[in-house]
């Protein structure tokens, strides 16, 4: 059966677990933007037009495969810290639940898949691999998106393609997109000649923690700009190319971070561990810091005893609503900070007693 | 600004160290900092990235949109969507379109723009069953031909003739009409 409470309260999204290239890259993202032909975008709509398309896709995600696995949540009647708790696994937007009333959205039960309903578009459809996996991801989206579309009518004009709400989406309406942890590159300040290039290329890059143009943790989602004139196909096979190419920097700068800064770098790993498994209080963008080190020591052995899997799951663990969603509670700041410090003492320390 | 460390050459690095939560910082030259060996690692790199975003390449493109295109003043930003009475105005104004018929209603003005911000005006992916008719027998077709091509020149014969077989047997479909599709 279907547990509807363990989305919140559980870390079982399979993007967490191991994949292709996962000493780098975390998860691999296919969303595609669908509109239905007949019903004003969800910024333009009112209340029934939402409802409308709400019951429709509702209807069709009943025909998805294998239907029994997804569940279909209405923002509205969720808690503010459920939906947070559902941002903070990258299952919607931050935009989808600023006006929660007549969104939704349908949710598989390993979260590999979530379809966004009235976000800015009227389907945002997502599959989320675990590490460098963007064809499949790609090939299971295009079934889905199938099968959706056997129900539907979606919106679609021989020389623009799918439209969508904003220009910036149309034709496939296809935005893939890569979460990378990028440490050495930072840390020896080549980052930004990286990300500048890649911008020539036709590529978006932002960081995935943090406000505006700081980087929390060292954590970037690299994404396609275009997404008319070339094929679903093309588009990913272009990203990949571009993200193989990152990816070979990343590694070449581990290498010489550990041969010019050997010494240093064994010592930063080890005093982030320490601090991560001896503190009491630990701030969420501290302790985004020092799981970037830690996961950096992992992916050069330095820390052989760490699982990559279990840095990846304090990525969803130490974010405020999910720390609040299980305590059952909103908490203040400082005592969220208490409560991060146990989590993640648990976590390191607790499998290996 | 100098170098907080020789006074001589001007500071070109920033560093900013967080040990227990007591944050110092200091200004420095790019030799003091390396010669105290904090130049980018171990010093909480100072790192932010331009805004590169498609965001503001968008907002960019929309604020150089005529404010009334090809036309009076008046009849531009009253174009109105007959179908979801978004103006193109609104438009101009949010970024975003009301609803499908938008791209009809506003399709001279919007043409340049999505050629500017798209890099071109055809589209060349995926095709729905439904609303998309014969036009998905001929994208196929294309992507059946192209992959002859390749099969052809990779002297893939087995694969090329039966990539033929199934370009005959879809431009028959498509001789057969739109119902067959
Ligand atoms: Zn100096
Ligand atoms: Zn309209």
């Amino acid at each position: 059966m279907f547990d509807a409470e363990a989305v919140f309260t559980q870390v079982r999204s399979a993007w967490l677990g191991p994949g292709p290239n996962s000493d780098i890259v975390v998860s691999s993202r296919i969303r595609l933007a669908r509109n239905l032909v007949d019903l004003p975008f969800p910024s333009a709509a009112g209340k029934d037009a939402l409802a409308e398309v709400l019951s429709r896709v509702r209807r069709a995600s009943e025909h998805l495969p294998e239907a029994r696995r997804y569940q279909f949540l209405e923002l509205g009647r969720l808690s503010p810290l459920d939906r947070q708790v559902l941002i903070e696994k990258h299952l919607i937007s931050p935009e989808h639940a600023r006006e929660p009333e007549g969104r939704g959205v349908v949710l598989r039960d390993d979260e590999t898949v979530s379809i966004m309903v009235n976000e800015e578009d009227h389907i945002r459809l997502q599959v989320l691999l675990p590490g460098l996996d963007l064809n499949a991801a790609w090939q299971l989206a295009n079934r889905l998106d199938d099968s959706l579309e056997q129900q539907l009518d979606f919106a679609f004009d021989e020389k623009l393609g799918f439209l969508t709400a904003c220009p910036t989406n149309l034709g496939s309406g296809l935005r893939a997109s890569i979460m990378l942890h990028l440490p050495a590159l930072v840390l020896l300040n080549q980052a930004g000649q990286v990300f500048t290039t890649l911008s020539q290329l036709g590529v978006v890059v932002r960081g995935l923690y943090g406000e505006g143009t700081q980087a929390l943790g060292n954590f970037f989602q690299i994404s396609n700009q275009l997404t008319l004139s070339q094929s679903e196909e093309d588009l990913i096979s272009n990203l990949l190319a571009l993200v193989g190419q990152v990816l070979e920097q990343e590694r070449a700068a581990r290498s010489r971070l550990y041969q010019e800064f050997g010494n240093r770098l064994v010592d930063m790993v080890w005093r982030a561990y320490g601090t991560l498994t001896s503190a009491r209080i630990l701030s969420g963008n501290e302790a985004m810091k020092l799981l970037s080190d830690v996961r950096l020591g992992v992916t050069l052995n330095l820390l052989p005893h760490v699982d990559l899997g279990t840095l990846n799951r304090l990525l969803v663990l130490t974010r405020p609503g999910f720390i609040q969603r299980v305590a059952g509670q909103q908490l203040p700041p400082a005592e969220r900070d208490v409560r991060r410090a146990a989590i993640v003492r648990e976590e390191l320390l607790g499998k290996n007693k | 600004m100098l170098c907080e460390n020789c006074k001589k050459r001007p500071a070109t690095v920033y560093v900013r160290r967080s040990i227990n939560g007591v944050t110092t910082e200091a200004h420095l030259c790019e030799e003091c900092a390396r010669e105290r060996g904090e130049l980018n690692f171990l010093t909480g790199p100072s790192f932010t990235f331009p805004d590169l975003s498609l965001g503001s390449l968008f907002s960019s493109l929309l604020d150089h949109l005529p404010v009334a295109p090809g036309g009076s003043l008046l009849t531009g930003t009253t174009l109105r969507c007959p179908e979801c009475g978004l103006t193109y105005g609104d438009f101009r104004e949010r970024g975003r379109l009301g609803c499908a018929r938008c791209y009809t209603t506003f399709r001279e003005q919007l043409e340049p723009l999505i050629r500017r911000l798209q890099g071109g005006l055809r589209h060349a992916g995926k095709v729905p069953r439904r609303s998309g008719g014969a036009l998905r027998v001929k994208h196929d077709l294309e992507t059946l031909r192209r992959r002859l091509k390749e099969a052809v020149s990779r002297e893939a014969f087995e694969e090329a003739a039966r990539l033929r077989d199934e370009i005959r047997a879809l431009e028959q479909k498509l001789k057969g009409g739109e119902g067959g599709v």
